[in-house]
């Protein structure tokens, strides 16, 4: 596969590492009423869809950046990458 | 029809006419008591058990597509219960004395072929590992041999012991492990529960589940409505999509293993072996092809394919022990839908739906399960308890902190 | 051996004879020639064996497609067996020896099977071989697998190279037959970088077995004129003996180069194949179209091949199969087959079973006519023909030509799951949902002229390139329409073969259907049909459609099994390409590795780096000998150890705390600038994933150490916090694992020694335990020293920039001169941190906690830290949690064995009292006994308790004392002395 980097351009996807569905962003708040619950959601359910899913890939052999990747696990077509951070901040992480 | 020797020869000498087909093609009924969810080799084995030991025949098992279609139509073919902890130990062992008596119970010959696995160790830190494993293995009643790197040599003499990037220091063997045909098991499983009156229904494809009050009553299929008492689900890779009609999410994740086998070749290989410091695993086909693997491709998917940095991979693999298999050639590659769970062990429980249970997370190792996990599955659909080696099995399990992590590597599921 | 069949014509060059052997005869041949052309042209239709009945088998093709002619080519270490004699291109002194047989080629005992056939049909092995049970393993089997498998391996390693390489283009373009050739112009001379793929030596195509002409040259004549105007042109990669494996993923093809197979030994410096890895922008797939036979009795003999083969061999390689030949053809182009046969002067008679065919020709026709049987043993002699009227006549041939039609190759369009469509015109699957940038062209498209190639060719380039504007006009070409009935198999009672080298009939199709085995899967996986190296180029078709008519289905309604990757099959040794050996995986060595060399280290691996295991002198009888004195050295004076491994990760910002305070489950935020702190690092499942340390180098600046195996992976953990869940934090990350040598200096004299190299003051006022900070050596490099100490002595970690590495540890070692410093490795570190009861990765395995780990307490509850949450569930804190403890025999001469498990002192050993198990073990000289680290249940709470450690594996029991994991220096004096 290949993945166009947002900063870098297109790159062969063995320079990347996976790690999973790009919600492990959403991280729970730790002190949250549910955060037992929350975290157990966080950390262990997926909706894993057999379609277009987002994803986070790591450029280990590359520049480290963390990318968020939407693919389609049904036929690998990648409709989308952005880097992970400005994901994180449009969904409301910070420090 | 019981297969004999007197049959065969009776029908090679008259024309083979008298066969029957080794399953009905039944119309599903309204109702069923149980009804299974995936033909595959753990829906089978489960329809099978439940007739056979559970006194259950009124009971379906309905295929999207056709029976053994699934992983255990690709796959690998290895048994063993060479794990390392007790979540896991005691029910693969029970698995292996299933497959041990298999071909009597079902009365077809699957060619279970106890060869041998060997894992091959690389390191100290490897072989203390190791010891711990075979140590657990016996002390749950199964067999474990610690190999010397010479009795190695002396079985697997074409092994790279020259200049290896990754020397071999031993081996953890379990002589009890082997390789099974395995479209057989499927198709034994299925020609035995038919023969008990389960209704082996293919093509029929479920579309979703009739749930009233937070009670199963049966599912929705492309072929009508079926009632059912108790909706039993082994659907594999499958399992988010089809428990996703039921608003479930699950600790899985569906990813891509994809599997090899050379051309046919006189024999080379008496058993199945492992390298424990690259991916790759090996055995050879009664039909004379190398069968082999290794690790995922690593990404979320349903494509039934991969690429090629995994093919590369497993094939250096292969050139890092056996340096005589350059000259071989891969005949044909595949990729099958691993259910990959969070802690790279199975699930078989209920859900928190009455009526509806749960049978997955198998990863890359559901076919060895295959006896023990429709055993289990039965157990649990007849007697809604779990079956004693299957206690571990929970699908609470993550919630509660009593994961069954034989890798180590925690809740990320392409690492199992 | 005179080539006595060798006919005039063809491409083959007759100024160059080639000598070649097989199964020990001497033959000549051509260049030009295929072994199997070659074997043809002196008489040798008998090439190999069949797989189950091991009938005799001669080619069925003059292609890749090709399931019988398989022979074992070269010998030794080279022999390569399942080769195709259809495609092995004939060079000097090639030598072949057929195989899968007991005896010799023409007498095998093991054709016994074939009158055994009625007892092994489909599936038999699955009814029977159970009694008694333990007969499967003994006797059938073993019996079973040395009568199959085909070929042999050497047993001896590949000698050859393989390489891997990588390229790119704005179009590829598979097949260099008329359609390709035709899209491969077009696109090179829009100015594209094409590249043009073919798995032949000769490129062409069709053309070069056809006498047909392009505008006003032979189609020969065209394909080399327009290769050599492509060959000139820079933009261009042509690329002979090249089979495009595999579409993957976007863009991305696999193609297999045999670049040194036609020789006799590859060339010097060159590899004997290149995988290479395409990356397409667009893709053109003209791979032509595979002839399929029909099915009748006994069609399996050699000397009856596909029309085309006839054909192929007559006009390409001036070869008549025989001078007499039967054309059995359901189609129009089997007459195209005849003429050019005819036109060589082989007295052809044509058999077709569609009655209303022309018979005014300038040959035999026999209209409405079927080959009912075949004879020969060893290769056909007669053919048995029922005529229209009912009457049979005998026809004596050695060769049978059939043709049942063409299926495109649609192969290459399948690999990503698309399915093929079924066209009635062509009574053909042809291409339908195809890969993203992939368009097909020519005789895979189904356009079966030459016309129509050509066209397609040039359409297809157009389209794919999105070219504007008018095309050239096309030469003119032969246009015929294809005119077929579809007929598969002829009905009788004797076996029809459909897959010839898998030994399946048209009965085993038939009694699949019987016993239910209908869908295509099942066919083919209770028949084996199509399973063969061929995978059934040749065979499937027909087996559908014989399913297809006992089902009462429409031949798209049965559907076809799925066409996986490679397209035809290939070495293992060019999917490994150089990563082989001692060169499988890379090899990281440290800025000091030629200094441990000299000391003559041993060397082991970790995390791919080599480091220094021990360092054996003379005298010294095993690796115990010299682990003990390294540690007692160590202990007593100083000791100096290579801890470059380690993973460094420095961080940097006005965050840097904070962040760590986030990635460490133990507090750092009030760490104070010059200190160190061991840190725990937890995964977000509450479990930990590495420990290390974290150095304060200023109020925004720290150095993190990770273990050597976990450093890739800790440092991407990090990366993902900062990233994904804290990207505003103002902190930046990098790893220096490589950019800083670093030193262990260890022992009561280790401040002496490194008194004398470090420019600062270093006493135990100024540079207390735990103290770190940026110094001098040697008179101004620059240097980090932490106060650390993995081995519980008073010690020193020294780091230099990687330049000065080897440097420093010579410094190392002259200052310490005086103290007998003794270099150690990680056997006697390994010893002194079990001594004193450190974790490494057997304790952190990944599945334990804090809690386990006794170090529960660390788990800050006062700050939010990754694993914090999750850590607190119920199962990872139970009552009889395990526990790290120590262990030590009640009998000191005796061994504690690493992976032994815990029992208590007295009962039944088994799994259900298992206390725990033992992660680390080792010989203790300080101690004078063995001594291990431990899990325990409720272990904290047992210290004292007499136990025993069973390893029934390695046929160990023994009494042991649990104790606290600290064996020595528990108060840690030593380290702040």
């Amino acid at each position: 596969m290949i993945i166009d980097h947002p900063l870098l351009g297109p790159r062969d996807s063995s320079e990347f590492t996976y790690l999973g569905d790009a919600r492990l962003i959403d991280r729970p708040d730790p002190d949250g009423q549910d955060a037992a619950a929350a975290f157990y959601d966080y950390a262990y359910l997926r909706d894993n869809p057999a379609g277009w899913h987002r994803e986070l890939w790591f450029h280990e052999a590359g520049d480290r950046s963390w990318l968020v990747v939407t693919r389609n696990t049904l036929t690998h077509e990648i409709s989308k990458v952005e880097l992970a951070s400005d994901v994180a901040r449009v969904q409301g992480r910070s420090k | 029809m019981r297969y004999s020797g007197f049959r065969v020869i009776k029908e090679a000498l008259t024309g083979h006419k008298g066969w029957k087909p080794a399953w009905r093609e039944p119309e599903p009924a309204s109702y069923y008591d149980i009804v299974i969810v995936g033909g595959g080799g753990h829906g089978l084995a489960t329809a099978h058990y439940l007739a056979k030991e559970f006194g259950q025949a009124r009971v379906a098992v309905i295929e999207k597509g056709w029976i053994g279609g699934g992983n255990v139509g690709r796959n690998t073919t290895i048994i063993r219960s060479n794990y390392l902890l007790d979540g896991n130990e005691p029910f693969y062992e029970f698995s292996l004395k299933l497959w041990e008596g298999l071909e009597q119970d079902l009365n077809y010959n699957a060619m279970v072929s106890q060869r041998g696995i060997l894992n091959l160790i690389h390191s100290d830190g490897q072989r203390d590992a190791f010891i711990r494993r075979g140590n657990g293995m016996i002390l749950n009643g199964a067999d474990a041999e610690l190999m010397t790197t010479e009795a190695i040599k002396k079985k697997y003499p074409f092994l790279n012991t020259d200049d290896a990037r990754f020397p071999i220091k031993g081996g953890l063997a379990q002589h009890r492990g082997g390789t099974v045909r395995h479209d057989a098991v499927a198709w034994g499983y299925a020609r035995s529960a038919d023969s008990r009156g389960v209704d082996i229904i293919q093509n029929c494809e479920v579309t979703g589940f009739r749930i009233e009050n937070g009670v199963c009553k049966g599912v929705e299929t492309s072929r009508g409505f079926i009632g059912a008492g108790k909706v039993g689900c082994a659907v594999a890779g499958s399992s988010g999509r089809l428990l996703g009609l039921a608003n479930m999410r699950l600790p899985i994740e569906s990813h891509v293993l994809q599997a090899f086998v050379s051309e046919g070749l006189k024999p080379v290989l008496p058993g199945v072996i492992t390298f424990g410091a690259g991916h790759f695993y090996c055995s050879q086909s009664d039909k004379g092809g190398l069968v082999f693997g290794g690790d995922i491709d690593g990404y979320n998917s349903y494509a039934q394919r991969g690429n090629l940095p995994v093919v590369e991979d497993v094939c250096e693999g292969a050139m890092a022990i056996f340096p005589m298999l350059g000259r071989a050639r891969l005949l044909r590659m595949w990729g099958g839908v691993m259910d990959m769970s969070m802690d790279g062990s199975p699930i078989i429980d209920r859900t928190h739906i009455d009526g509806l249970y749960f049978n997955g997370g198998w990863c890359y190792g559901g076919f060895k399960a295959t006896p023990a996990s429709g055993f289990a599955f039965a157990h649990l659909l007849a007697r809604d308890e779990p079956h004693p080696t299957a206690t571990a099995y929970r699908l609470d399990r993550f919630e509660k902190g009593y994961m069954i992590d034989e890798k180590g590597v925690g809740n990320q599921p392409n690492l199992h | 051996m005179s080539q006595k069949n060798r006919i005039e014509g063809g491409q083959i060059n007759r100024d160059v004879s080639l000598n070649f052997t097989f199964d020990g005869r001497r033959y000549s041949g051509h260049a030009g020639d295929t072994l199997a052309s070659a074997l043809l042209a002196n008489g040798v239709r008998l090439m190999g064996r069949s797989f189950k009945y091991h009938r005799p088998r001669g080619p069925m093709t003059a292609g890749s497609e090709e399931p019988n002619a398989l022979v074992q080519l070269r010998s030794g270490a080279l022999q390569e067996p399942n080769t195709r004699a259809t495609t092995a291109e004939l060079f000097d002194g090639l030598s072949a020896t057929s195989q899968n047989r007991l005896g010799t080629l023409s007498f095998d005992l093991l054709a016994v099977n074939d009158r055994l056939s009625n007892f092994l049909t489909a599936g038999f092995y699955y009814k029977t071989f159970m009694w008694p049970k333990a007969f499967w393993e003994k006797l059938y089997e073993p019996v079973i697998r040395r009568a199959a498998g085909l070929g042999s391996l050497s047993l001896e390693d590949d000698p050859d190279v393989y390489d891997k390489g990588f390229l790119h283009c704005d179009l590829l373009v598979i097949g260099a037959g008329p359609a390709g050739l035709m899209a491969a112009l077009t696109a090179a001379r829009s100015g594209a970088d094409v590249i043009l793929a073919d798995e032949d030596f000769a490129m062409g195509g069709r053309l070069n077995s056809e006498t047909l002409s392009v505008g006003d040259v032979s189609g020969v004549d065209w394909a080399a004129g327009t290769v050599a105007e492509l060959a000139a042109m820079p933009n261009v990669r042509l690329m002979p003996r090249t089979t495009v494996i595999g579409a993957f993923d976007h863009g991305i093809y696999g193609a297999v180069e045999r670049v040194g197979d036609h020789l006799a030994v590859p060339q010097a410096g060159k590899p004997r194949q290149i995988l290479w890895r395409i990356y397409t922008k667009k893709t053109v797939l003209a791979a032509g179209a595979i002839e399929r036979p029909i099915a009748f009795a006994n069609n399996d003999r050699p000397g009856v091949m596909t029309a085309s083969a006839l054909r192929s061999y007559a006009n390409r390689f001036g070869v008549a199969v025989d001078r007499r030949a039967v054309i059995f053809t359901n189609n129009d182009d089997g007459y195209r087959s005849a003429e050019d046969l005819h036109a060589k002067g082989i007295r052809v008679t044509v058999v077709d079973p569609r009655p209303d065919v022309s018979v005014l020709r300038d040959y035999e026709v026999l209209a409405g006519a079927q080959v009912v049987d075949t004879m020969g043993r060893l290769g056909l002699t007669f053919v048995k023909v029922r005529l229209a009227d009912g009457s049979e006549r005998t026809i004596e041939c050695g060769a049978l030509g059939v043709s049942g039609g063409w299926n495109p190759n649609v192969h290459l369009t399948c690999h990503q799951r698309g399915r093929p469509r079924w066209d009635d015109g062509l009574a053909a699957f042809v291409p339908s949902d195809l890969p993203t940038g992939m368009h097909v062209a020519g005789a895979a498209a189904g356009d079966l002229s030459t016309a129509g190639a050509l066209a397609g060719g040039q359409r297809a380039a157009q389209d794919a390139l999105a070219l504007d504007g008018a095309m050239p006009p096309l030469p003119e070409a032969e246009d015929a329409p294809v005119n077929i009935t579809p007929f598969w198999y002829v009905k009788g009672d004797g076996r029809a073969w459909l897959d010839q080298q898998n030994d399946v009939t048209v009965k085993d199709v038939r009694l699949s259907h019987q016993e239910g085995f209908r869908a295509v899967e099942h066919l083919k996986r209770y028949t084996t049909l199509g399973m063969a190296t061929d995978q059934g180029k040749t065979a499937n078709m027909g087996g559908l459609a014989i399913m297809a008519e006992l089902a009462g289905k429409a031949i798209p309604e049965v559907g076809t099994t799925i066409f996986r990757p490679p397209y035809t099959p290939v070495a293992i040794g060019a999917f490994a390409g150089r990563h082989r050996g001692a060169e499988f995986h890379p090899k990281r060595l440290t800025p000091s590795h030629a200094w441990a060399e000299e000391q003559g280290a041993v060397f082991v691996e970790a995390g791919n780096w080599m480091r220094a295991q021990y360092f054996p002198r003379a005298g010294e009888e095993n690796w115990l000998e010299t682990v003990n004195r390294e540690v007692l050295a160590t202990r007593n004076s100083v000791g100096v150890c290579d801890v470059t491994t380690l993973g460094k990760v420095d961080v940097q910002g006005a965050d840097a705390a904070d962040f760590l305070n986030m990635i460490y489950c133990n507090g750092f935020a009030k760490l104070a600038v010059g200190k160190v702190r061991y840190g725990l690092m937890l995964r977000e499942d509450g479990i930990a994933l590495d420990d290390g340390t974290a150095a304060r180098l200023a109020e925004d600046h720290f150095v993190v150490t990770t273990t050597t195996a976990n450093a890739l992976p800790v440092y991407r953990h990090m990366e993902f916090v900062r990233q994904c869940l804290v990207p505003d934090m103002d902190v930046q990350l990098i790893s220096t694992t490589e950019a800083w040598a670093q030193y262990a200096v260890a022992g009561p004299n280790a401040r002496r020694v490194l008194e004398k190299i470090v420019d600062q003051d270093i006493s135990n006022e100024a540079f207390p335990f735990m103290a770190c900070g940026n110094v001098t050596i040697c008179g101004g490099l620059r240097a980090r020293l932490f106060r650390i100490s993995f081995s519980g002595e008073l010690a020193y970690e020294i780091a230099v920039p990687t330049a000065y590495g080897d440097a420093l540890m010579r410094r190392i070692m002259e200052a310490g001169a005086e103290f007998e410093i003794t270099p150690y490795g990680t056997e006697a570190l390994g010893v002194m941190r079990i001594e004193k009861g450190h974790a490494t990765g057997n304790e952190l395995n990944g599945t334990t906690t804090a809690a386990n780990l006794g170090m529960g307490r660390m788990v800050s509850t006062k700050k939010d830290s990754i694993g914090a949450v999750l850590s607190r569930r119920e199962g990872l804190n139970t009552e009889d949690d395990l526990r790290a403890v120590g262990v030590k025999p009640l009998d000191p001469a005796q061994r504690v064995p690493a992976g032994a498990h815990l029992m208590a002192a007295e009962g039944p050993v088994d799994a259900a009292r298992d206390q725990g198990y033992l992660t680390s073990a080792c010989y203790s000289p300080n101690l004078g006994h063995h001594i291990a680290l431990a899990f325990l249940k409720d272990g904290a709470n047992r210290m004292g308790e007499t136990m025993r450690v069973v390893s029934p594996l390695t046929d160990e029991v023994v009494d042991v004392e649990i104790c606290s994991p600290h064996f020595i220096d528990p108060e840690g004096e030593r380290l702040r002395a």
